[in-house]
């Protein structure tokens, strides 16, 4: 008997199943962090891009992308890339969508340039709660790398806002 | 290792024992910096630092054929080639803290952003990425640097670890720092330059290091 070949759409799909290990709403897939899929016979090969470097997260991510791999009969090989292709920008509208609901605000979009301290204090930062924009910067850092915490005025409600990168 | 080290691995071991040994110092802050978004702030940035000091052993590990914890934690105190500057602790001092921060971070971006120009693309690729983190931590640092600029304990604080801070940096980055922090190049650096460590380094050492000596390839 033959096996059907795997496809990269089957992985791909594999892949949007496994959660981001800190916020589980979210999949890898939509979190933007899967690079690109290639298979070449058993093996898959996946390059993906962490958000912040120092996340310990880094490890589940791989651990479950590996294991969405072998559960398709595939040997995987997961390949970490540290370049500056990933940026929050790269999150997919269905991804904000379910960060808004879970109470994270999106991040804004990538600016050029690196982001300023105007940005974060002037720009446009809506409360996931109420949906106010009348919001002001509490701490730049969060209870992980990639979040600043925020305070909403009009619901009163503090929230964590994804850092743009 | 680092006496014979090439060029190019030598200053990435300067970097990643920085960013190593300053995030080090900065988690000596969780738990008891002066109010809680502090102690946040400073655990997150030493998460950071220690992120990117890891991504650069990873490149200085492929090249001696070994792994990243391995060129982090298994060389002797002399062969670390962190700044004396970045070895200084100096918890419970917020205003020395505070001017190290803001020295250390105006140095770094500086030499992040040199590596990113420069002609060797996998560095220049990862520096684009520690660029943007680092953002964070220049604004964090510049806004206290502001809000602690009319404190004498501050500009004290500045004066003394003026001369340290510029050790960071080559001879030719180090001008363009002087411009920054709006001050004259010190004219002797001789006994605060990489290669000398700060009385402390010993201690610190030995705690960095403690699990690693105790349990020999142990994994986590």
């Amino acid at each position: 008997m033959v096996t059907p070949k795997l496809t990269e759409r089957q992985v791909w799909d594999a892949l949007a199943e496994v959660p981001d290990p800190e916020i589980p709403v979210i999949s890898l897939v939509e979190l933007g962090v899967v690079k690109d899929v290639r298979v070449d016979g058993d093996r898959v090969h996946v390059e993906f891009t962490p958000t912040f470097m120092g996340c310990p997260a880094l490890e589940y991510m791989r651990a479950g992308m590996e294991d969405a791999v072998r559960a398709l009969g595939a040997e995987p090989h997961v390949e970490v890339v540290m370049d500056d292709s990933w940026s929050t920008d790269k999150i997919t509208p269905a991804g904000r969508a379910k960060l808004r609901e879970a109470g994270f605000a999106p991040p804004t979009p990538r600016e050029a340039g690196k982001p300023t301290l105007l940005q974060l204090t002037s720009g446009v930062h809506k409360c996931p709660y109420c949906g106010a924009t009348d919001t002001r910067l509490d701490n730049m850092f969060g209870p992980t790398p990639c979040r600043s915490i925020r305070y909403c005025n009009a619901c009163r409600q503090p929230f964590e806002q994804f850092k743009t990168i | 290792m680092s006496a014979q080290a090439p060029p190019r691995t030598d200053l990435l071991l300067q970097i990643a024992d920085d960013e190593l040994v300053l995030g080090w110092r900065n988690s000596e802050w969780t738990g008891i910096a002066p109010f809680l978004e502090e102690d946040v702030a400073f655990s997150s940035i030493a998460q950071n630092e220690i992120g990117h000091a890891r991504a650069l052993y990873e490149i200085v590990a492929r090249e001696l054929g070994t792994d990243a914890d391995a060129v982090a934690f298994d060389r002797s105190p002399d062969e670390y080639r962190a700044a004396p500057f970045v070895e200084l602790q100096l918890v419970p001092d917020w205003a020395a803290t505070i001017a190290r921060h803001w020295l250390y971070e105006t140095a770094d971006s500086i030499r992040v952003a040199a590596l990113k120009d420069g002609d060797d693309a996998e560095v220049a690729a990862l520096a684009a990425k520690i660029e943007r983190e680092e953002a964070y931590h220049l604004m964090h640092a510049q806004m206290w640097a502001e809000r602690l600029s009319a404190e004498p304990r501050f500009q004290e604080a500045v004066e003394r670890l003026w001369p340290y801070a510029v050790t960071l940096l080559d001879e030719r980055l180090r001008p363009d720092l002087a411009d920054r922090a709006g001050r004259e190049l010190p004219s002797n650096t001789v006994l605060l330059e990489r290669g000398n460590h700060d009385d402390s380094w010993p201690s610190l050492w030995e705690e960095m290091t403690m699990v690693r000596r105790t349990a020999p390839g142990a994994k986590w």
